[in-house]
């Protein structure tokens, strides 16, 4: 009696966990894969359910580093690529993983730091001379150290800034290895600059004392690509229905959605799109 | 920051308000746990009384692997299991990368080791009472094995707990292989870990507070059932 | 001189007596070694059908290691086995039941631990059912059938464990020590379970300690001594006249320790 009892329970827990059932029935539907600077902004949030209910497609973001989206995209596994890491786009197209890329928006990196302001950079435009004061006075930069988009840039700005941070790796310097999200909260702890899209920074619940030292220099543009994954490389990638999106996103239609994304009545994004491409 | 107290009370309001999309994320946290507590309870209740109860060359090695295999880091693993059903991989034609499934599988992988390796422990145990009975009475080795494990069902219970346990507070392996996908992969723990993305640390912490009063129910609950059955008797 | 004679003829028509019982189970130069110690060293013993014969001897003469030898549960390092004078195999083993010193319980109903042990050996259907109510009446356990045997008391529980063996309706039984920490009301008990199985042709094989108990139940007696057999016989000559000095020793020193037995 126990005993029935007792698979009673077991077939029951399974049941209700829906082992036996499809976990899916849904087909109409794409991945996309992303970075978590665009996620943790909330734009897909607000541009996604404009795009489903015009064109009945769910579009399912995958939000990683770049440099992992682009190799997850290279393993196929995932229908269209939204990032911003250029000449790393650029690469993917080249070596036949991608259709073609278009510009899609942009936005700009800006560099965070605590009110004390030890290197003396705040309300400084320009951000290679800043990088260096900050270098100088060996104040804590704490770097997202992942190969993501935003690492890229940063690294690209210390190059033209002439300083080697590999050396200052561990001092100075600090690599957290972890997303945007992660890398803010570790270095508002430290009392670290850092260096974000203003997209993260703005949505960011974290705050604390911090503010925006540096910003407004063309150098910290921060350009976002979308590609689709090439369907004659990874067959299974869903060429139609990723097409209408990477269509609709840089359409009118998609641009002006992007730019009437607001937080805080700030604009976070800014379209730029070619027109007809 | 916030104090802890208002914390909690963010967590308690969080659970009161209903909220549709939390009520989904806790839905597919515990779809995805419990499958697959219970595929790691298929494959390991029977494999870790089989290390147990039977004597054969290479046990030792074996237990010293189920062990080990208890320590899996949950990030190699999701990894492993990113590339097994990466459309490049041979496993990509079933297109299950970010589905439930995935992560299912992913955690069946993590919690299998710890039910089979609790379970030798328990069923070996038992089998030094019972081996003697046994043999004079002729029980065959599936019979043995079934009544070993069946007497140890109520030590067992909790061998599946701590598989639960190990599985609902995951976050490593499922956000690789399910992709932390809105309203289709997204569970509590890789929640929290958006939300800390974010900075939003109260909130975080809230449905960390949300994941933890879960845990607590479903041990309640199998505890109930543990002591609701005369457990001095059969334990 | 004549009385010494006549003693001797005594004891061989009671030998003789016992030897024209056919042999149920015989062993013949068992040994057991186990780390270079023999531990059983070269006996050869020999069960009679429907008899019951008792292993005595000290602590650590190997009485339970014998035991286990024989039913099959430890393989001996060397000797060999008959059974009816035939092999020892797979249907003989089936013909065995054996109850421990302390009664291996299930964690489950006092009728569950009956309905296990007769689903092993094959019963089904209304025949088990048949078999258990009758194991369940035998052993007066038929008000705690829906119990969980674990709660049963000590001599509630090794009452249950023979009516188990029994239920299996075996013709050699095991016993290990089977009233060694029962009081006195649950080993008469046991003890008249045990003269019943007899009385209905069940041959037993038992340990024991307990020298009272070897004059009220033993037909035959087995001494050991360091893992060997110091003398054997029908019960009634051994306990009375122990030829070997292991034996003799033992018994007068139970006899000075139990202060009463002097008369027995």
């Amino acid at each position: 009696m126990l005993r029935r009892r007792f698979l009673t329970l077991a077939a029951a827990g399974l049941l209700a966990t829906g082992l036996t059932a499809p976990l899916h029935a849904e087909e109409n539907f794409i991945v996309v894969q992303s970075t978590t600077s665009t996620q943790n902004s909330g734009l897909f949030e607000f541009m996604l359910p404009k795009f489903k209910e015009k064109t009945g497609i769910e579009v399912r973001v995958v939000a990683v580093g770049t440099g992992q989206a682009i190799k997850n995209a290279a393993n196929g596994d995932g229908d269209v690529l939204f990032v911003h890491a250029k000449p790393a786009e650029e690469k993917f197209v080249a070596d036949g993983d991608g259709v073609e890329r278009f510009d899609v928006m942009y936005n700009d990196f800006v560099i965070v730091g605590p009110p004390s302001d030890p290197a003396g950079v705040a309300g400084s435009a320009n951000v290679v001379d800043a990088l260096k004061k900050i270098a100088e006075a060996e104040a804590p930069f704490a770097s997202r150290g992942d190969d993501s988009g935003t690492h890229k840039a940063e690294l690209a700005l210390w190059k033209a800034a002439d300083i080697d941070v590999e050396a200052a790796s561990g001092g100075w310097y600090r690599e957290t290895g972890s997303g945007m999200g992660a890398t803010l909260n570790t270095g508002t702890g430290m009392g670290a600059y850092v260096m974000t899209d203003r997209a993260t920074w703005i949505s960011f619940g974290n705050k604390g004392e911090y503010k925006i030292a540096v910003e407004g220099d063309e150098k910290m543009f921060n350009q976002y690509g979308i590609i689709l994954v090439n369907k004659e490389k990874h067959p299974n990638v869903k060429a139609d229905l990723g097409q209408q999106f990477v269509d609709w996103v840089i359409s009118d239609e998609g641009q002006q959605v992007i730019a009437d994304y607001k937080i805080d009545g700030q604009q976070l994004f800014f379209a730029n799109a070619k027109p007809g491409s | 920051m916030q104090t802890f107290a208002s914390v909690l009370g963010d967590a308690v309001a969080l659970i009161l308000s209903g909220d549709a999309d939390l009520m989904e994320i806790i839905a597919l946290s515990l779809r995805v746990t419990i499958t697959a507590v219970i595929a790691a309870c298929l494959i390991g209740l029977p494999l870790g009384a089989v290390v147990g109860a039977f004597r054969f060359p290479g046990r030792t090695l074996a237990t010293v692997l189920l062990n080990s295999l208890m320590g899996l880091p949950p990030v190699v693993v999701g990894l492993v299991v990113y590339l097994a059903l990466s459309a490049s991989g041979p496993l990509g034609p079933l297109g299950l990368l970010y589905t439930p499934t995935a992560m299912v599988i992913a955690q069946t992988i993590l919690v299998t080791p710890i039910v089979a390796a609790l379970t030798r422990q328990v069923i070996e145990d038992l089998d030094r009472e019972y081996s003697e009975q046994f043999r004079s009475l002729g029980v065959g080795p599936l019979t043995r094995i079934g009544a070993l494990l069946w007497d140890a069902r109520y030590s067992l219970l909790t061998v599946a707990l701590a598989g639960f346990g190990r599985a609902v507070a995951e976050v490593g392996a499922v956000i690789i292989v399910g992709g932390n996908i809105n309203h289709v992969t997204r569970v509590m723990t890789t929640t929290i870990a958006l939300e800390t993305s974010k900075g939003n640390l109260e909130l975080a912490l809230a449905l960390g507070v949300v994941l933890l009063v879960i845990a607590v129910l479903v041990n309640a609950a199998v505890m109930g059932l543990r002591a609701s059955a005369a457990r001095a008797a059969y334990a | 001189m004549r009385e010494a004679a006549a003693r001797t003829e005594v004891e061989d028509a009671a030998s003789i007596a016992a030897a024209a019982v056919p042999a149920l189970l015989e062993a013949q130069g068992l040994r057991l070694e186990i780390g270079g110690k023999r531990l059983i060293d070269g006996i050869d013993i020999r069960i009679g059908q429907g008899r019951k014969t008792m292993i005595m001897g000290a602590n650590g003469a190997g009485k339970s290691l014998l035991l286990r030898l024989l039913h099959g549960l430890i393989v001996p390092t060397a000797g060999r086995m008959t059974w009816r004078g035939g092999p020892l195999d797979k249907s003989a083993r089936r013909a065995q039941a054996m109850v421990f010193q302390r009664p291996v319980m299930l964690r489950r109903s006092v009728l569950a631990n009956l309905a296990f042990a007769l689903k092993v050996r094959g019963l089904r259907g209304p025949a088990r059912e048949a078999r258990i109510a009758e194991a369940l009446d035998k052993a007066q356990l038929g008000d705690l059938a829906r119990s969980p045997a674990r709660v049963l008391s000590g001599g509630e529980q090794q009452r249950l464990a023979l009516a188990r063996a029994l239920a299996c309706d075996p013709e050699l039984l095991f016993l290990d020590e089977p009233t060694a920490s029962l009081d006195p009301a649950s080993t008469q008990a046991i003890e008249s379970l045990i003269a019943d199985a007899s009385r209905r042709g069940v041959t037993v094989v038992m340990v024991s300690h307990d020298l009272g108990q070897a004059r009220r139940l033993a037909d035959d007696i087995v001494f050991l001594q360091a893992g060997r057999v110091a003398e054997s016989g029908p019960a009634s000559r051994v306990l009375c006249s122990p030829r070997s000095e292991a034996a003799g020793a033992w018994l007068e020193g139970r006899l000075f320790l139990d202060g009463q037995g002097a008369q027995g």
